[in-house]
Parts: C-alpha cells; sequence; structure tokens
C-alpha cells in the first residue's frame, strides 16, 4: 500500500492537536455531514402541491440528506479508528510529493478565465490561452513553442469541429476572418 | 433465431462505407486516446464525446463502438508497457504484462492481449447477441416497482464493488445522487436546488459530471503532484509471438472469456472480479503443471486471461447497458451520457424502437474488433511513442478537450463553471482515495429510482407494500442484501474456522488498490 501522503495543511500541522493529525479525512466527513444537512434545509423549502398523491418533490431529497448525514458519521468514525482512503496512484502521479497547491490554484484561475474569456474573444483564442496556460503551469519551460503549439492546436480543433464535424464554436474576434 | 436476422440487418446499417469509416475513425481515436498515459477507457469515451455531436445517432454509436474497444485496447497497453493500469480492471494485466516487457518479452504480451482481446470480444458479442434479446424479454415485464429493486442492486454493487472500502462508496454513490437532484422535478414542476441559478433548471448534465469527475478532477490531481522525473518506458517492437506463446495463450484466452461475460453481464457485474478470478486460476493451474511457474517473473497465461476476461467482461456490461439502462462499470456510466446527449434512453424500447441504431452498435463490435487487431499489430510501435508525450501538454489537451466537450453542448460558460466545481470534487476524491465510478452511477441512476419509486406507489394509491409484492422485486433485494452481507458474512466465518486463507486474503488487496 502506498505510504501516508502529507497532509495538504502541511504548514498547520505543529498547532494541531497530536489526535488529529494525519486525519485530514475528518474535514471531509464534515464536509458530507454537512452537504447532508444542507440538502434537508433546502428540501424543507420546496413547495409540495396539494394534489400530489403518494410521494412529493420531498421525499428523495430527504432520504439523500439522511444518507449523506450517516455517510459523513460513518466516514468519521471509520477514519478516527484508522480507516484512510489512500491517495490515486497513476503514472504521472508522485505521492511522495507534497500538494503542489500553487498549481492547482493556477490552473483554476486559467480555466475560469478561459470560461470568461469565450464570450468576448471567441473560443478559438480562449482555447489556445487555456491549452498553453495550463502546459506552462504544469512545468514545460519552452514557452513560445507551447505557444505556436497551441495556437495551431486551438485553430484546427476549431476549424475540425466547425466546419467538418457539424459543431458549432463561437468565432469571436477572429471570425471576420476566418 | 430472430436475433440474427436483426444481427445481419445490423451489418447491413454498419457496412456502408460511411458507416465504415466511422467505425474506423472510432476505433483510431480511441486507441490513440486509450494509448496516451493518465487516461483510462472511460475518460476515453468522456474525451471523445464532442467528435460525434454533430453527427446523426446511428453513425455516431457505431462510432462509439469502436472508440469502446479501441480505449479498452489502448489501456492495455499502457499497463503493459509503463506498468500503470488505467482502470482497476486493468490491474490485472498490468502485473504480469509489464515483468514480461522488463525481460524484453513486450512484443509477446502485447501480442497476446491483442489477439486474446479479439477472441474473447468476438466470442463475448456474440453471446451479447443471443443473451440480449432474452433479458429485453424479461425486462419488458418489470413494472415500476421491480425497476426500483434493480436500482437498488445497482446502487449496492456500485458502492461496495467499485471501491476499496463500502462507507467510502456509498458516501461517494449520495454524493452523486445528490447532484442528480438538481433541477426541476419532473412531476410536479417544482425547482430542486438550483440555487436561484436559471442554467440549473434543466439539472446538471451527466455529459459535465462525466468529464468534470473523470478529466479536470484528473489534471487538478496531476498538476498537485506532477512526477518531475520521465517515466520509465520499455521500449518495444511489432508484436509476435511464437509457436510456445500461441499453444500457452489460447486455453487462458477462453477461460477468460468463460469467465469474464457472464460476471459482466450481471447487474452487480463489471470488469474487476473476472480478471482477478481469471489471474489467479492462470496462477494456480500454472503451478499444478509442475513446469517452474512464470507467474512472478512475466507469465503470458497472466496477460492472455485477465486481458480476455477484461473484453469479454466489457461486451458482458453492454448486456444490462443496452437491455435494462442499467451501467455497471465507469466506462458504461459515460456511454449512457452518451445515449442522453441523443435524448435516448437505453433500455428494453430502446430494441423495440431504434433496433436501427442497437443492432448496428453491436455489428460495429464485431466489425471493430477485427479493426483493431488488423491496426494494432503493425501500429503498435507508433502507439508506443505516443507514451512519450511531454506532461505538460498532454494535460493540457485533457483540460481543453474537456472544456470543449462541455461547451459545446450548450455553448454557454456557467456549464464551464459548473465543470470546473465537479473537477474539484473529482480532485478531492482523489486526494482522499474515494471512488469515482459510485458517483457518477449515482448522478445517473438517482432520477431514473426517484421516478420509479414515484410511479410505484402512485399506482398503488400510496401502498407501500407494493414494492415487495412481485417475485422479481423480491429477488432482487435479497440480491442486494447478499451483495452487502456477503463479505461480512465471510470474514465471520474466516474468523471462526481461525483458518487465514493466505491466497484468498493477500491478493484481492493488489486488485482493489487501484480504480479510476
Amino acid at each position: 500500500m502506498t505510504p501516508h501522503a502529507p497532509a495538504p495543511a502541511g504548514a498547520f500541522l505543529g498547532r494541531l492537536p497530536v489526535a488529529l493529525r494525519g486525519k485530514a479525512e475528518l474535514a471531509v466527513a464534515a464536509g458530507v455531514g454537512l452537504l447532508g444537512v444542507f440538502v434537508l434545509v433546502e428540501a424543507s423549502h420546496i413547495n409540495v402541491p396539494a394534489t400530489s398523491n403518494g410521494i412529493g418533490p420531498t421525499f428523495a431529497p430527504t432520504c439523500i440528506g439522511v444518507l449523506l448525514i450517516v455517510c459523513g458519521a460513518w466516514l468519521a468514525v471509520d477514519v478516527w479508528r484508522g480507516g484512510h482512503g489512500d491517495p490515486e496512484a497513476g503514472e504521472d502521479i508522485d505521492l511522495s510529493r507534497r500538494s503542489d497547491w500553487l498549481s492547482v490554484a493556477l490552473v483554476s484561475v486559467v480555466f475560469l478565465l478561459h470560461a470568461a474569456l469565450i464570450g468576448p474573444l471567441g473560443w478559438p483564442l480562449a482555447c489556445a490561452l487555456l491549452f498553453w496556460g495550463v502546459a506552462v503551469v504544469l512545468g514545460s519551460r519552452r514557452w513560445v513553442r507551447d505557444f505556436a503549439v497551441s495556437v495551431v492546436l486551438a485553430f484546427s480543433v476549431y476549424a475540425i469541429f466547425n466546419n467538418l464535424l457539424g459543431v458549432h464554436l463561437p468565432g469571436g474576434l477572429l471570425a471576420v476572418v476566418l | 433465431v430472430d436475433s440474427v436476422g436483426l444481427l445481419l440487418d445490423g451489418f447491413a446499417t454498419a457496412l456502408t462505407p460511411q458507416n465504415l469509416a466511422f467505425a474506423l475513425l472510432g476505433v483510431l481515436l480511441g486507441t490513440m486516446v486509450g494509448v496516451l498515459p493518465g487516461i483510462g477507457p472511460a475518460m476515453t469515451v468522456a474525451l471523445l464525446l464532442p467528435v460525434t455531436y454533430g453527427v446523426e445517432p446511428v453513425s455516431a454509436f457505431i462510432m462509439f463502438a469502436g472508440i469502446y474497444y479501441g480505449g479498452m485496447y489502448g489501456g492495455s497497453t499502457t499497463s503493459i508497457l509503463l506498468n500503470t493500469p488505467g482502470e482497476s480492471s486493468s490491474v490485472m494485466t498490468a502485473l504480469e504484462g509489464n515483468l514480461m516487457a522488463k525481460r524484453g518479452r513486450g512484443a509477446q504480451a502485447l501480442a497476446t492481449a491483442a489477439v486474446g482481446s479479439f477472441v474473447a470480444g468476438t466470442l463475448a458479442t456474440a453471446a451479447l447477441v443471443l443473451v440480449a434479446p432474452e433479458v429485453v424479454k424479461l425486462a419488458l415485464a418489470f413494472g415500476p416497482a421491480d425497476y426500483f429493486a434493480l436500482m437498488v442492486v445497482a446502487f449496492v454493487m456500485v458502492s461496495t464493488v467499485l471501491g476499496s472500502s463500502v462507507v467510502r462508496g456509498i458516501t461517494t454513490l449520495a454524493i452523486g445522487l445528490a447532484i442528480g437532484l438538481i433541477g426541476i422535478d419532473v412531476q410536479t414542476g417544482q425547482a430542486r436546488f438550483t440555487l436561484g441559478v436559471p442554467q440549473l433548471l434543466d439539472g446538471i448534465d451527466v455529459v459535465i459530471v462525466a468529464v468534470g469527475l473523470f478529466a479536470v478532477g484528473e489534471a487538478l490531481w496531476v498538476a498537485s503532484r506532477l512526477r518531475r522525473t520521465p517515466p520509465e518506458i520499455v521500449p518495444v517492437g511489432r508484436p509476435w509471438m511464437a509457436r510456445a506463446d500461441w499453444s500457452r495463450s489460447w486455453r487462458p484466452w477462453l477461460r477468460g472469456t468463460v469467465l469474464g461475460f457472464p460476471l459482466g453481464a450481471l447487474p452487480a457485474g463489471g470488469a474487476e472480479i473476472p480478471t482477478f478470478l481469471s489471474y489467479s486460476i492462470e496462477k494456480r493451474l500454472a503451478g499444478r503443471r509442475g513446469r517452474k511457474t512464470e507467474f512472478g517473473s512475466g507469465a503470458i497465461e497472466g496477460v492472455a486471461g485477465p486481458e480476455a476476461a477484461n473484453n469479454a467482461a466489457a461486451a458482458g456490461v453492454l448486456v444490462p447497458l443496452l437491455t435494462l439502462g442499467l451501467p455497471t462499470s465507469a466506462t458504461a456510466a459515460v456511454l449512457i451520457a452518451a445515449f442522453q446527449q441523443y435524448g435516448l434512453q437505453p433500455g428494453p424500447l430502446l430494441f423495440e424502437q431504434q433496433p436501427e441504431l442497437v443492432w448496428g452498435l453491436v455489428a460495429s463490435l464485431f466489425i471493430g474488433n477485427a479493426m483493431l487487431l488488423v491496426i494494432n499489430l503493425p501500429l503498435a510501435p507508433a502507439w508506443t511513442r505516443l507514451l512519450q508525450v511531454p506532461r505538460p501538454l498532454l494535460y493540457a489537451g485533457i483540460v481543453m478537450f474537456a472544456a470543449l466537450g462541455v461547451y459545446a453542448v450548450n455553448g454557454s460558460a456557467v456549464d464551464l463553471v459548473v465543470l470546473y466545481v465537479i473537477g474539484l470534487l473529482g480532485f478531492v476524491m482523489r486526494r482522499f482515495g474515494l471512488p469515482v465510478a459510485p458517483a457518477i452511477i449515482g448522478v445517473i441512476l438517482g432520477p431514473i429510482a426517484e421516478k420509479q419509486l414515484r410511479r410505484a406507489i402512485a399506482i398503488s394509491d400510496g401502498d407501500y407494500s407494493t414494492l415487495v409484492s412481485s417475485p422479481i422485486a423480491i429477488s432482487q433485494y435479497v440480491l442486494a442484501a447478499a451483495i452487502l452481507l456477503g463479505p461480512f458474512i465471510a470474514q465471520m466465518v474466516r474468523r471462526r474456522r481461525a483458518d487465514p486463507d493466505v491466497v484468498a486474503a493477500d491478493e484481492p488487496e493488489v486488485f482493489t488498490s487501484a480504480r479510476k
């Protein structure tokens, strides 16, 4: 089995009580439980039409809310007793490394920027920025080559999908040129 | 007999030049994407969904038949040459396959996997042709209560089989069920869990959930722990087998097929258990023959058997998928997303309403299998070059196609934000060892289960005993209880005997250690 991965909040570990160390999964359990509470609260706000016979629109949400709370509690007990889920392994995953939160944050920024820029810039440019941004964040050092790759890739994918496969994508700024 | 006639019609559909071209394109794309490291069969299908958006349904599913088997075959190549299974069902192939490759027998490992996949895939697809119409007949007799019971079996199965621990499986299933609640309640028109966002009224598209959990989640996870050293790739030439390899392979292929198809076809199926069983049977048989066993240093039987079982199970999984609309593996769940993209719901009615599509798809499974064999033996060295793609560019490409696939569905940037949030969820699941497959199956089956339950209760005028009033439903609840309680009972019996069965206790750990 894989060794214990370093906890994500490495910097705070020293301040945590000993019993809580290596038990970051308790936060997951709490999150699942809170999601259950949220589902129950939202379910109670759903309008139930008076005419519905049998099972109304709140029945399933109530069951699932309860199930989530039970799962959260069960997971907490499991973790407390020493159970843990192994972080997923993979050929490009190095579990002995500390989590690189900066990369995760930067990939997130690049991705959300892509979502925001499709409207103003059009798909091909927004897509080229997405590809280039992720490649650079993930440690590619040949920025110029990657930029060329991303522009060529974005425009050929746009041409293939838009003109050949019948999947419409907004051309944006370059719609006039293309 | 009439299924043979329908199959011939299917071949007539699939053998038009245009559809043959789609099948070939599917096989090539499926293998190419499947070979890429870090991409298992489920993600292969998810990333290739947009390719078919503009294609008419029959041709699209003919292409998916090729993508399905191609992705599977590409995945086994990666397992053998990199020792990194993309899916839990190819863990067993990776064990002996990579050892063979390290000993310089990679060409034989790839060959026995390719030919074994072809043999098992063809036999199992033939079995699918015979079995599916019978299951359809049975399924047409299902009432809403029986369908609800079937969903319960599926929920129990996915949360216990598809993960390393029951509590983690049920937890992600519950999260998936909660995501499935979002949107307008069809029966009463009430908005549920939309948080006032109008784009959520239609619910979250299954495509977004699949692509988010598999592709974006994986990319974020890789971003957090990217290996900075280049991976070790065993060079390999064109696959071939000597006479001795053939004679050692054909029995494992057949045994793997016999294990894989029926276990894959069960509503509680999947491909993990048959590949594991095939591996341990081949290992035991090799030991019994007295000859010094090669298991542990690269035995060809250990590749031939599990790889055949994997492909036979992949065909078997299509039985509950097509006849009941029940996905029992992660890849099958993504295929359901593909059906829903065309407004189609797999199930017994699909066979009646869309015979051209169903039988064209089945015929293409045969055609795709044959194409794979012809294409992959000569192209293997070219595919293996894909293993050296620089990782930053590979994952940039994954994120790009994930975003494209989701944006192209509705042309909505809000969908991309939802995709990102679900990707974060996928990241957290990978970080804490929570299995991804139960979540996506929960999103797909949750709304169906709710609909059937409410229909059953409405028909019986509020009498809950209707849920257990048919023999079909009762037998399914018994099955669900057996799946849930079986391991606990077996554990208790074993403890009472105080006789730790070393083989049985050791090996399952191997096969639960990877999932995707």
